[in-house]
């Protein structure tokens, strides 16, 4: 779908990532964001820990264990890696591996925060992405588990939702944001969407000629249940590795269905409440008939 | 394993088992309570229109009040939840037909708007010495008064509209999210939520009119308790995986107890016409069974947000399928 004639772009190359956390920093000090407590979590060296209000980008790292010669991520990288972190040392024949992503608001095509919103606070630019307005946003939070990411967040210190606006003014201003800009390895590539997804394609083919035939691309495509993602990414591993879902939707999208099915149990509900008040009437009616028979016989 | 009907433990990676989506920002009790007091209001608007058009005043009065209270407090709670009473104003700059929250306002708008007038005109017809007072107080006042009785009757043919969508529209509030036990639930959630207002509205139909009058308060509390325990059966056993959170810990406890109520007030209401007692009994199990309910359902959907499981694992499975989700193309 054609949401904005120059729409603009995120493409992350998590396999370029080297965690440094350069792009949580300047993001941080461009928007003005407050800090979200200290806050050790002990699963990893991670201790930003999701996207949130005041986290607009997160490196995710993840550490794993995975055989040698298993080139492949699906199923034998990390095992059951339920928050578990490095499982017991390395064995003789598996090989250690982290994997870091920069994480991000994805802009989607069909955007459920932007959907659902009351207000009007959220609207989309003429970048293509999608930004809340402060000063109109009333704190519903109505936005928050809408989102199929779960990346917008309510500030409990003021009471409104906050989300990563693309560095919007910087925009404006021709510059690319700050995290793109903060980037020291070009994980994080800022540019028009169908260039980056070009670039993108090229690069996956790259790593798959130089044996990493677990690289793939994650919300690039426009088919995908949010209609493709303005921010997309480059994993070497399943989605749902990195805290990502593996096959989001709009939430909007069963929206007719979902009136639907309310119409009728509203329907239902008159119906309930016609059978209440004339079934006594109808009773009242049938008890009557039976005295007048009861008297004649 | 808590029992043996439950699915299997599903096997599934995470990022260290966080939350993939963020669990629903809304206060307790606010939010419970408002929908419990949707549903009681936008049924009581029917039972008002219904009972005024059989003849049954009494009872017309009752869920009049009934309603314009439930839509008012319902109002104010929702405005404490957004923290500042203006911003439900805030609420009204724009219509959204996307917006389950924006169509929800301006149904609740309406709503109370018109229970208000439809319960000011009972009030005033069931004191006429009161109605007469005001007027020699304020002779400007006059005109109102003399106009209410028109004025209440139209109201209460309106709220018959506005309130069996108030009563269900709570319901896609909650499944327009990516909440998974929400989501999944579109189709039973707003049975359940107009069984729940139904038997409400009922059992408040029980406790605030004579008993010789209550006979079809007495047959909605019945008929709703009806419609609430069936689309609950049918909901959690439709879901598999991402019902369980119904059946988990408080969540589970709550809709237990919901269970319970609703059913044994629901039977009660049946022979309730025999005694104020059991009325009382049955109108109070009834009323119990419903707000359960709504606290039920809120931290099911917490509990399904929290674990990732119930976000993965399902959408893994489609991956699995070769069914990956799609949107159709909109305007």
């Amino acid at each position: 779908m054609d949401i904005a004639p120059n729409r603009y772009g995120f493409f992350t190359d998590t396999s370029i990532c080297i965690g440094c956390k350069a792009c949580e920093v300047a993001c941080k000090e461009w928007n003005d964001v407050p800090d979200d407590g200290f806050v050790f979590r002990a699963t990893s060296y991670d201790n930003t820990g999701s996207l949130g209000a005041n986290t607009w980008r997160h490196v995710a790292f993840i550490e794993q264990q995975r055989p040698v010669g298993q080139a492949d991520g699906r199923g034998q990288v990390g095992g059951q890696d339920q928050g578990e972190g490095p499982a017991g040392g390395p064995g003789p024949d598996s090989i250690e591996r982290w994997l870091m992503s920069s994480d991000v608001c994805k802009h989607c095509t069909h955007a459920a925060c932007l959907d659902v919103c009351p207000t009007g606070a959220l609207f989309r630019t003429e970048f293509g992405t999608v930004v809340v307005q402060e000063d109109i946003c009333n704190g519903c939070g109505y936005c928050v588990p809408a989102c199929p990411y779960g990346v917008i967040d309510r500030r409990e210190r003021d009471g409104r939702a906050w989300k990563c606006t693309m560095c919007y003014d910087r925009q404006l201003g021709g510059l690319e944001p700050a995290c793109a800009k903060a980037c020291p390895t070009d994980s994080i590539q800022f540019g028009p969407l169908d260039e980056l997804r070009l670039r993108a394609e090229e690069r996956v083919e790259r790593l798959h000629e130089e044996g990493r035939p677990e690289a793939r691309l994650y919300g690039a495509s426009p088919d995908d249940g949010v209609g493709g993602d303005g921010a997309f990414f480059l994993l070497l591993d399943e989605p749902e590795v990195y805290g990502l879902p593996p096959d989001p939707v709009v939430t909007t999208r069963d929206l007719p269905a979902m009136w639907r099915w309310a119409g009728g149990a509203a329907v239902s509900l008159v119906g309930a409440m016609a059978v209440s008040f004339l079934s006594e009437r109808l009773v009242g009616r049938i008890a009557a008939h039976d005295r007048s028979l009861g008297r004649r016989r | 394993m808590r029992e043996d009907a439950m699915v299997p433990e599903a096997e599934f990676r995470s990022y260290y088992g966080q939350p993939v989506i963020k669990a629903p920002v809304w206060h307790e009790p606010h939010m419970p309570v408002y929908l419990y007091l949707g549903g009681l209001s936008g049924a009581a608007s029917v039972m008002a229109a219904m009972a005024g058009l059989t003849g049954r005043d009494r009872l017309a009065l009752t869920a009049r009040v009934t309603a314009a209270v439930g839509a008012t407090a319902g109002a104010a709670l929702l405005a404490a939840e957004l923290g500042r009473p203006e911003r439900f104003l805030n609420m009204l700059r724009v219509f959204k037909l996307t917006s389950p929250m924006s169509v929800g306002s301006w149904i609740l708008a309406a709503h109370s708007g018109l229970t208000t007038i439809a319960a000011a005109s009972a009030v005033a017809a069931a004191l006429p010495s009161a109605a007469a007072k005001v007027v020699a107080v304020l002779p400007a006042a006059s005109a109102p008064v003399r106009a209410l009785p028109t004025a209440g009757d139209a109201a209460t043919l309106a709220i018959a509209v506005t309130g069996p969508l108030m009563a269900t529209y709570t319901a896609v509030l909650l499944a327009d999210t990516a909440v998974p036990a929400w989501h999944e639930a579109h189709r039973e959630l707003p049975f359940l939520f107009a069984g729940s207002a139904l038997a409400s509205a009922g059992a408040m139909g029980m406790l605030a009119t004579p008993r010789v009058e209550a006979g079809p308060a007495r047959a909605v509390a019945a008929l709703g308790a009806v419609m609430e325990t069936a689309a609950g059966a049918v909901m959690e056993r439709r879901l598999g995986l991402v019902g369980e959170p119904y059946r988990l810990g408080r969540a589970g406890r709550l809709m237990r107890a919901a269970r319970v109520l609703t059913a044994g007030g629901g039977l009660l209401a049946t022979v309730a016409g025999r005694s104020r007692t059991l009325s009382a009994i049955s109108g109070l199990a009834l009323t119990a069974g419903s707000l359960c309910i709504r606290f039920g359902a809120l931290e099911a959907g917490r509990l399904s947000a929290a674990d990732p499981k119930y976000t993965v694992v399902p959408q893994r499975r489609r991956l699995e399928a070769g069914n990956p989700a799609s949107v159709p193309e909109r305007p």
